[in-house]
């Protein structure tokens, strides 16, 4: 751990102007951030602590959405009453993540902006192109079993996107609100997470200084159900090998709505919209969603020791549209 | 009191301790004026070191010195011998020259005033290394090809091979298990302080008078100028038995720089510095009849060693006498990789090499279309073949009945995949357990205090097994006092010379020394009993009775403990003693048991999860029911995570560990505990010692891969022979 300034910030105007002009990082949750200054994998020069900043509320849109400050924790995300209701598939997926007591510290903003579990990009030594821009990529052809992807992937990088809470957003449809030293502006959240290409480390949409303030979710498909399926090696506390964020809407059997969404599997939270499409008129049977994994996972690439994501995926896939439609049924098991 | 609180079920005496942080650990101690140290470790795994740079880092606050291969006092090396009792895995001492052996090598030693300055500093510390024109072998099939196979040792009866072409039935297969990396709570900490030549340390360590001795040889001191304590023990495993490189550095840094230095291992280098269950190649095969008596057993092992030292594996030594076989041979071999050394972890051996010969043994059953638990049954033998012996005292038959009762394995259908609950399909296997019983030479204090309270010394340790509780057991049980006036001392070197807690003997040679110590303590109490200030003085020697505190004579006068110490101004009545080693009584010592485990595959989401596990163990007598089940239920759960999870990956380029750290490194969570049934025998083998107990924190783990392994060969019709069984070796590509 180097040595770093430290700044409390009261509003957002000031957390924006103490982070002007430096090497510097917001500070929430610490959860990511502080484990990687230890490792020396950040070497931030100030930490700008927004624990202070207001945006610590759930707030319903004129939309019928919700709004989440960009502090609320993902514990207090996760139990929130509107959101076990409304949004299922948001409050599971938090519920898988991390542990208790992680959740406890981890804040909605800070889960947006994790980085990933790499363990080249971790270990500060190994050539890591999102570490050291251009060092090259150690887990093409190193260990690249758990936290690698087989979507969205370059000859640059494979890292998985860790998130589970940003695979069910995705799959819900939000909107990232940013503010910075030149005003507002919001990003959608689909377009928020990059690929990483031939730049890596250029993991988001947010400009210098940028701060996150809110995310909006889109307002609930009308008589949807929703799931977060999340497979794994160990039954908590793990990354997600492949997981899926599903949400269908019927109408008797037939489907009228999916939302189809990866874990584990890809570089960035992973909407799988051609798989969507092909569900919607489709009858709400297995057959239909064996065939929407395959859509889902087609094109996928596997690497040395995560070939076995794919067929994963697909079974989170298939287990998520089955548990969701029976959701939407009304079925309560 | 006396007669129930030995096997009672009774809670550790150290919990309010461990509860309320007044439990010191090593890294709590904060002698006077007390600094810190940071490693600096290599990035490569074979080569030389060419430069170090420590201009920037001796630039950095609060730095007081760097010490390297060029700038560190001249040690010596420790014979590293079990006689005595001096034993190192790694043999090198730290910064001993500019060789680089494995990944992860102590390369500097940053001191400073505080951690994060140390650490800052260490980050600063610029190394260039040269690697070798050969690769540094990362795996235990590089270091086969690149450095061959070394023998260790073997063993055979009658004439194996001939049996095995001869035999109706035969297996012949090979098993894998990869590195296991030691991840107690606490990681490894040392505070070393020098005083007027004398060195003191606090040390996690699971053996004070070990450490004394090597530290003694490394410094050229006498052992009685070295102290070392270690008074709680964030858990063991094998891993703290031995000093390791980090110990030896800290305690040479506070010589150097005059003041007392306190270091504290991170938790990535738990993978490189302080050994690892080593990575084994086990090639087994079995013989048998049509009746499926075994005709010849072979096993095989080759495990992965290192440069800086050789650590054999002992997978073949259950396989020695748990089956009765007439034809066998055993043997062990290494190869070295370029890792640190391995080390003992929990059930070193029988650990992973019952996974081997277990499977094994279920692969024949499968091939001979008998029941598993049937073949065994049919091959037990009260006689120990390898040592020519009986054993004192083998219950495994019991173990069989009673665990195969309280899991229903009659109701057990053999075909694969025919049971099923819901969507998944279950999987029913089980497997024996085994481990030698050992006993080794101890001495023990226990003195009668005026206060009519009784304490016990001893330089051996609780590494959060339960030691406290037992001997304060045992002492309530002789002295025929409350539990609360029983007040155990453990971890100071300086204390009657006591054993390393290994091997599971700590209890077995503990218990007879302690005991026979209270006994002399009442002996000495009656002796001053007798003198004139004395209320009971001039009572005859051998009238006086000794019963919960109080002596009484033939008169009819009796006294308490306070009453006679104190009308002499005596703060203590002392017994002291010695006790032997195992007994050479003509019998061989081990434990028994056995694991049925049940699975749930679900296929549909490739899951695979432990629904029930049943051991019965036969440890001879129970000394604490709780702390005994405890034990075993712990070491179900270790191997739960042995059999499906824990595995150190190496990148095969370089050979870095490459998931060294407690999130990517895999162990069982409580969300992944099945329920387990424990079922203690408690039979008691007096041939051991006078209260029976032959010891029980490994066992437990003995058995329990092979016994998950051969449950999911039941549920899925794979027979995993490499662990760890992660959901890759099972899913389909449907
Ligand atoms: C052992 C472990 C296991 C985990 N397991 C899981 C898991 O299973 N699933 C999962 O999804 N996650 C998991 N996590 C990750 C965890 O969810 C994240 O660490 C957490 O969500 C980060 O939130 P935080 O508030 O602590 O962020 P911080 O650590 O404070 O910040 C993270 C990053 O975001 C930036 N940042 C924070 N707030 C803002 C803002 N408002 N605007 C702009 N930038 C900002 C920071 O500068 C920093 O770069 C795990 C973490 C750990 C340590
Ligand atoms: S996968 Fe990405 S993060 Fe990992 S080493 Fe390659 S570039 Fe770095």
């Amino acid at each position: 751990m180097r040595t770093f300034d430290y700044k409390r910030a009261d509003d957002a105007h000031s957390a924006v102007n103490a982070h002007s002009g430096q090497a510097a990082a917001y500070l929430a949750g610490g959860t990511t951030l502080i484990d990687l200054v230890k490792l020396d994998v950040m070497q931030p020069e100030r930490l700008v602590d927004i624990n202070r900043l207001a945006y610590d509320a759930i707030e319903t849109t004129a939309e019928g959405g919700l709004r989440i400050g960009a502090m609320v924790r993902n514990t207090a995300l996760a139990d929130d009453d509107r959101v076990r209701r409304d949004y299922t598939v948001l409050s599971e997926a938090l519920l898988q993540g991390a542990s208790r007591q992680l959740r406890n510290r981890a804040t909605t903003a800070g889960n947006v902006m994790q980085r990933v579990r790499c363990s080249y990009f971790r270990d500060g030594v190994s050539p890591c192109n999102k570490r050291v821009p251009g060092s090259g990529c150690s887990a093409i052809e190193g260990h690249n079993r758990e936290v690698f992807a087989v979507l969205g992937t370059s000859d640059h990088c494979i890292a998985a996107h860790p998130s589970d809470m940003c695979v069910a957003m995705a799959a819900i449809g939000a909107t990232v609100h940013v503010t910075g030293p030149s005003g507002d502006r919001t990003v959608d959240f689909l377009d928020f997470h990059k690929l990483p290409g031939d730049t890596p480390h250029i993991e988001h949409e947010l400009g210098e200084d940028e701060l996150i303030t809110q995310v909006s979710l889109d307002a609930p498909i009308d008589g949807s159900g929703s799931t977060y399926i999340k497979l794994r090696d160990r039954s908590s506390y793990q990354f997600a090998l492949a997981s899926c964020a599903a949400v269908v809407a019927l109408d008797g059997d037939r489907i009228t709505a999916a939302r189809l969404a990866l874990g584990g599997v890809g570089t960035k939270p992973w909407r799988a919209a051609d798989a969507e499409a092909a569900l919607v008129g489709q009858p709400a049977t297995r057959e239909a969603f064996k065939q929407a994994a395959a859509t889902a996972m087609q094109g996928a690439t596997p690497y040395k020791h995560n070939a076995f994501k794919i067929p994963l995926a697909r079974k989170a896939i298939v287990r998520a549209l089955t548990d969701a439609a029976a959701r939407a049924r009304g079925d309560t098991t | 009191m006396s007669d129930s609180i030995i096997g009672a079920a009774v809670s550790r005496i150290d919990g309010p301790d461990k509860l309320t942080g007044r439990a010191r650990y090593a890294g709590d101690f904060q002698p006077e004026g007390m600094v810190y140290a940071y490693g600096v470790y290599s990035t490569i795994a074979r080569g030389r070191i060419t430069g170090i740079d420590t201009t920037l880092a001796m630039r950095s606050p609060g730095v007081i010195d760097i010490f390297h291969h060029g700038r560190f006092p001249r040690l010596h090396r420790s014979p590293g011998t079990f006689a005595e009792e001096n034993v190192v895995d790694e043999k090198r001492t730290p910064f001993e020259d500019d060789r680089i052996h494995y990944m992860g090598q102590f390369v500097a030693l940053v001191v400073a005033e505080t951690y994060e300055q140390a650490r800052a500093a260490a980050y600063k510390v610029r190394v260039d290394y040269e690697r070798d024109a050969q690769r540094a072998a990362a795996t235990l099939a590089q270091g086969i090809e690149d450095n061959g196979v070394e023998h260790a040792n073997d063993s055979e009866r009658g004439d194996p091979a001939g049996a095995y072409d001869g035999a109706a039935y035969r297996v012949d297969a090979v098993y894998t298990t990869p590195v296991e990396t030691h991840n107690p709570m606490e990681t490894h900490a040392t505070v070393a302080e020098w005083v007027d030549g004398r060195l003191r340390v606090f040390d996690s360590t699971q053996g004070v008078i070990f450490t004394r001795n090597t530290l003694s040889r490394v410094f050229d001191l006498d052992p009685s100028q070295v102290e070392v304590h270690a008074d709680f023990i964030g858990s063991g495993f094998g891993g703290k038995l031995w000093v390791w490189p980090h110990c030896v550095a800290t305690c040479a840094a506070a010589r150097e720089v005059g003041r007392p230095v306190q270091f504290v291992l991170p938790r990535q280098q738990m993978f490189t510095t302080v050994g690892h269950r080593p990575e084994t190649r086990q090639h087994v095969r079995l013989g048998a009849d049509d009746d499926g008596r075994l005709l010849s057993i072979r096993h095989e092992t080759i495990n992965s060693s290192s440069p800086v030292g050789t650590v054999v594996e002992a997978c073949g030594g259950s396989t020695q006498g748990l089956y009765a076989c007439d034809n066998l041979r055993i043997s062990h071999a290494t190869a070295i990789t370029n890792r640190g050394t391995p080390t003992a972890m929990r059930a070193p051996g029988a650990g992973v090499g019952l996974f081997a010969l277990e499977s094994a043994m279920d692969e024949l059953a499968a091939e001979l279309g008998i029941d598993p638990l049937e073949l065994r049954r049919r091959n037990f033998t009260a006689h120990d073949q390898g040592a020519d012996k009986p054993y004192s005292s083998n219950h495994l038959l019991e173990c069989y009945d009673r665990a195969a009762e309280a899991f229903g394995w009659s109701r057990r259908t053999p075909e694969v995949g025919s049971m099923r609950d819901g969507d998944r399909i279950l999987g029913w296997g089980m497997a024996a357990c085994n481990w030698e019983a050992m006993r080794n030479p101890c001495d023990a204090r226990v003195a009668l205090r005026a206060d009519g309270t009784a304490s016990i010394h001893c330089a051996s340790q609780d590494i959060g097994t339960g030691t406290y509780t037992i001997l304060a057991q045992i002492a309530s049980h002789e002295l025929g006092l409350p539990l609360e006036s029983i007040h155990v001392t453990l971890g100071d070197s300086t204390f009657p010379h006591g054993p390393i807690s290994g091997g599971s003997w700590a209890t077995a040679t503990l218990l007879p020394a302690v005991a026979e110590a209270s006994r002399a303590a009442i002996k000495k109490l009656k002796n001053y009993a007798r003198n004139a200030a004395s209320p009971l003085a001039g009572a005859r020697g051998d009238s006086l009775v000794y019963d919960s505190g109080r002596l009484s004579d033939d008169s009819g006068r009796s006294a308490t403990v306070a009453e006679i110490l104190g009308a002499q101004s005596l703060a203590n009545a002392v017994g002291e003693a010695h006790t032997g080693g195992a007994p050479d009584s003509g019998y061989s010592f081990d434990s028994f048991g056995v694991h049925f485990v049940e699975v749930a595959w679900e296929p549909e989401i490739a899951h695979l999860e432990v629904t029930r596990v049943v051991s019965a163990i036969d440890a001879g007598a129970i000394i604490n029911a709780k702390s005994a089940r405890n034990q075993v239920e712990g070491a179900v759960v270790m191997g739960l995570g042995s059999a499906l999870l824990e595995t150190t990956e190496y990148d095969e380029r370089n050979a870095r560990p490459v998931n060294s750290n407690y999130a990517e490194y895999l162990v069982p969570v409580n969300a992944d505990m099945p329920d387990l049934d424990v079922i203690l025998l408690d039979h008691p083998d007096y041939e051991l010692n006078e209260f029976g107990a032959r010891g029980i924190g490994e066992i437990g783990l003995t058995g329990m891969q092979a016994a998950v392994a051969n449950a999911v060969y039941h549920a899925t019709g794979r027979r995993v022979r490499d662990l760890p069984i992660m959901l890759d070796k099972l899913i389909d590509d449907d």
